[in-house]
């Protein structure tokens, strides 16, 4: 690969340098009817090559994306996007056979006249007017849904759990019985205290610190988010989600799980995707992979802003009550 | 000015020139220079994407320190990110254009000796080199340079300890960029107030090419958000240096508390994208008004819906002051604050939509002349819509929550104001080039520069969507640390090699340009038989820009092809050819149009 590439980096020089010299001779540096005829329909020959990666991408590339939303909120992104997607490729289309297609079509020859056009109302209002309507129904879809996702004031029962940031790490703090987080400073963090829980505090006693995060199917998830040293961003790409973690303040947002991780295994779309990056993994004899949800950090925040992850595991609330019952309280470990 | 004739040296013609035509040139070859590192830049860390923790020897030649055995380090590929950013944002896109085309095209298009003071003019350049001298030098700083990205986020950005670019490099970031922002004030009020002033006669503000008005209202908005920017440094930099907590709070770092109390990084984020979208249109409006003179120009049509141009350009940069918060979505703001920045946001899909519209009806029925800077014109058109369109995607908070700082992002704003913007440049320069060295570009060098750069282009960015839907992250040095991503790892590749032969494409640019100032062939006063003043100047450059008496203008600047009977096609050219200077007097009875 890597003499291929130097290979290819001479050549591409050499044939520059020479195609440079021998046509800085040529002396000619107007348009000639001739070049509009050829430049016309290079513009046509790139329409094609255009049109060819565009499809080809939307096509090929639908394996390598994100499978469907695993959160219930989730879902209404997903519908928004493609209508949204839907929409902005029709009109990409469109929009860029005309102008390649005018620029083959109208191309310069001598004795032709341009046509004198300058303006015209009623066009200009159709480009106006249309675009305003469509959005409209976009601005109202995103609104409506945008309110949805962070309104987190009307939840049952909530699993309430603190998503704490640091250079390079995540840890998760759950609430406990209480479903109260204890105070948490920067001025606390001591010795296994990493999070600078505050100790005094009784709702802290119950609190548990994990560094994966288990979550209930069908239940709610109230995160908030701390960053002890600088700006990071929880993102969960596969519930649709993500919040930056901001040093002094807490930041919140929250959705409902909808598919276990064993479920989400078993989705055709991630079957297919694994199936790929293990062909991948395969050939350059790496173990294989099996999906899992992650959370990666999505601020820049330092030289291994590139490798901040955590696990995540969605699994039945019974389960999830087991688990969550075996992880040691605060008070039992912080003396 | 051009009575009295002053003895000119050496150094008050090429350097300390207040000549705006010399100025503008030093503007272009500054920001040429300037172009080149960042994109060099930029090939490196695509290569190390592409080919991560592979070594070459041109990184172990080009990074010293900063890289192990022919591997870039993590530090130094987040430092390259931000300096291409920095350097093509700031030196190419603001200075480097605007810079280069309103000092360039002001006097000429609107009929003035020179702008309203030679001397800031001058002292505008200067500042402008000085602080690229900064940015440059802070490459060679031994803990890196600035690598909090070009938005220079505090924390990351006010802690060395957090990472070492945040030490004497990110100093010497924040000192360029302060100069850097005072050079872009005096250029842009020098700009307002000869536009306004210095009019020739007859030249009203409904007669001005677009390119003027583009100018004119980049310059505002200059002025509107630039000292906001440089308020926002200037805070940075006390809690760097004085220890205030503007920006800071409860920062636990390298095992101890620091002392900063109250701040909120949040407070940076307003203030940097309220100059930081904005920016966005001070890099994309020029070149749009570019494009409009040129498409008119070559189409041999006149501009379509002159006033709804003119119309559009006032409420895109209005609009621009009350969208930042688009960028701060998942920031921790206030929910109810993200969905009136969506609201705001999505309107400016209408007049960007009117502008991408009235461009493709001015080539219907024209009758193109496929020059090379028509071609990067109508490039720009395409590049702008397929840039513009996910616009409607990321401006949509429900929807950007998922894909924000993603390399969605990364081919979205490369498209729509990179390279659109990169493209107006280029036609812009192949346009005007006869007007700076009175000599020609050579075309078919062009024309291979323009398709090589067009398909690079797409070939670079259109994947990059896709692999932003994917959900990789941006500023990531690799993505192996996640098996998820493995499956991008070819089309990753394919970018990268799309991205360095449009890279090395550009040296028929380069080449060319060079060449042809010494030898292109010369040029002729009006070569693309064009309606603006700026082609009544003679070819030999001149204080004062014309000999006798500035020319008084009579119409608007767009009457190509104006017809006998406006209502028939077939009819014969009204003034005998198909363009109609601007000092042409209207016949008796003609429509001013
Ligand atoms: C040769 C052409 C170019 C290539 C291949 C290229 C590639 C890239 C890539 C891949 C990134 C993202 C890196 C990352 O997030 O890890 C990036 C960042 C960026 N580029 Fe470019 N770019 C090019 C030209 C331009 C131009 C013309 C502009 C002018 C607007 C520009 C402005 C930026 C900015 C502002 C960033 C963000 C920097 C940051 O994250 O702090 N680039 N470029
Ligand atoms: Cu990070
Ligand atoms: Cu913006």
């Amino acid at each position: 690969m890597l003499a291929l590439f130097y290979i290819f980096i001479a050549v591409a020089i050499g044939v520059s340098f020479w195609q440079i010299t021998r046509i800085m001779n040529l002396r000619s540096v107007i348009a000639t009817d001739k070049d509009n005829a050829t430049q016309g329909k290079n513009a046509i020959y790139f329409m094609v090559f255009l049109y060819a990666i565009m499809i080809y991408c939307l096509i090929f590339m639908n394996v390598i994306m994100l499978p469907e939303s695993a959160s219930f909120e989730g879902e209404h992104d997903d519908n928004l996007f493609d209508i949204t997607f839907w929409l902005i490729g029709v009109v990409q289309f469109i929009m860029q056979f005309l102008i390649f297609f005018f620029t083959f079509k109208y191309k310069g020859e001598k004795g032709k006249k341009a046509k004198f056009y300058a303006d015209s109302h009623k066009l200009e209002a159709i480009w106006t007017i249309t675009p305003a309507v469509v959005l409209v129904v976009l601005i109202g879809y995103g609104l409506w849904q945008w309110n949805n996702i962070m309104d987190l004031s009307d939840a049952e029962n909530p699993v309430v759990i603190e998503v704490y940031s640091q250079q390079f790490r995540w840890d998760a703090r759950y609430a406990g019985e209480d479903n109260t987080l204890g105070l948490g400073n920067v001025n606390y963090i001591k010795g296994i205290n990493t999070l600078g829980v505050d100790m005094t505090d009784k709702n802290s006693q119950d609190d548990k610190q994990v560094t994966e995060l288990y979550l209930p199917k069908g239940r709610k998830v109230h995160f908030k988010f701390r960053s002890q040293d600088v700006l990071h961003s929880a993102y969960m790409p596969h519930f649709r989600a993500q919040m930056n973690c901001v040093p002094g303040m807490v930041t919140e947002f929250g959705f409902t799980p909808k598919y276990t991780t064993e479920e989400m295994r078993g989705q055709s779309e991630v079957i297919e995707k694994t199936a790929g990056i293990n062909k991948i993994r395969k050939a350059k004899g790496e173990d294989p992979y099996v999906f899992d949800y992650v959370l990666l950090c999505n601020k820049i925040c330092g030289a291994s802003h590139y490798n901040m992850q955590m696990k995540i595991t969605v699994v039945e609330p019974a389960e999830y009550d087991k688990w969550i019952a075996e992880q040691p309280t605060l008070a039992s470990v912080i003396k | 000015m051009s009575e009295h004739h002053h003895k000119e040296t050496f150094v008050t013609k090429y350097i300390f020139s207040q000549d705006h035509k010399m100025i503008s040139k030093q503007f272009l070859v500054t920001g040429m220079f300037m172009g080149i590192i960042g994109v060099f830049m930029s090939m490196l860390f695509r290569m190390q994407i592409a080919w991560p923790e592979k070594s070459f020897s041109i990184i172990e030649a080009f990074l010293g320190p900063h890289q192990t055995d022919g591997v870039m380090n993590p530090d130094m590929y987040l430092a390259l990110v931000t300096i291409h950013g920095t350097i093509m944002v700031f030196f190419v896109l603001t200075a480097g254009l605007s810079g280069t085309f309103s000092n360039l095209l002001i006097p000429l298009q609107i009929g003035a000796r020179d702008m309203a003071s030679g001397f800031l003019n001058m002292l505008s350049y200067w500042l402008f080199f000085i602080s690229s001298v900064i940015m440059v030098i802070s490459l060679f700083v031994e803990a890196g340079p600035a690598s909090a990205g070009w938005t220079v986020y505090p924390p990351l950005s006010a802690l060395p300890q957090a990472i070492p670019g945040s030490g004497a490099g990110m100093t010497l970031w924040l000192v360029s960029m302060a100069i850097f922002i005072a050079s872009s004030l005096i250029g842009s009020l020098n700009y307002i107030v000869t536009i306004f002033n210095l009019r020739t006669k007859g030249m009203k503000m409904t007669r001005l090419p677009l390119t003027m008005w583009a100018f004119f209202i980049t310059a505002i908005i200059g002025v509107v958000s630039f000292p906001v920017l440089l308020s926002a440094a200037l805070l940075l930099v006390f809690d760097r240096s004085f220890g205030t907590s503007f920006y800071l709070s409860d920062i636990f770092i390298s095992g101890e508390v620091l002392h900063y109390q109250g701040g909120s990084p949040v407070l940076y984020e307003h203030l940097f994208w309220f100059l930081g979208h904005p920016e966005v249109y001070i890099v994309l409006l020029p070149a749009l008004g570019i494009t409009s003179e040129i498409i008119s120009t070559h189409s041999r049509k006149p501009i379509f819906g002159y006033r709804a141009m003119i119309g559009s350009i006032m409420a895109i940069a209005f609009l621009s002051t009350i969208v930042w918060g688009h960028h701060m979505f998942v920031s921790g703001m206030n929910p109810f604050l993200g969905s009136v920045f969506t609201f705001t946001t999505l309107l400016i899909a209408i007049p960007s939509a009117v502008k991408a519209f009235n461009y493709i009806t001015t080539l219907w029925k024209g009758n193109l002349q496929l020059n090379p800077a028509m071609l990067f014109s109508i490039g720009l058109v395409s590049t702008f819509v397929t840039g513009g369109l996910t616009g409607l995607v990321l401006g949509d908070s429900a929807l950007d929550i998922n894909i924000h700082d993603t390399y969605f992002v990364v081919a979205h704003f490369h498209l729509v104001m990179g390279v659109s913007a990169i493209f107006g440049m280029f036609a812009g320069v192949y346009h005007w080039f006869p007007k700076m060295y009175g000599r020609m570009m050579n075309k078919t060098l062009g024309y291979w520069h323009f398709w090589l750069s067009i398909i690079c282009a797409y070939g670079v960015f259109w994947p990059m969507h896709f692999i932003g839907l994917a959900g990789l992250p941006r500023r990531y040095y690799t993505n192996t640390n996640f098996p998820m991503f493995d499956d991008l790892s070819d089309i990753n590749v394919v970018i990268t090699l799309f991205a360095l032969v449009g890279g090395f494409g550009q040296i028929f640019f380069i080449a060319n340009f060079f060449i042809s100032i010494y030898r292109g062939k010369k040029a002729t006063q009006n070569p693309w038989n064009s309606n603006t003043l700026e082609w009544t100047t003679p070819v030999e450059h001149i204080h004062g820009n014309w000999p006798g008496k500035i020319p008084e203008v009579h119409r608007w600047a767009y009457d190509y092809s104006k017809r006998v009977d406006p209502k028939d096609d077939d009819s014969d050219y009204l003034h005998g050819q198909d363009f109609v200077l601007q000092t042409t007097p209207l016949l008796d009875g003609e429509d001013p149009s």
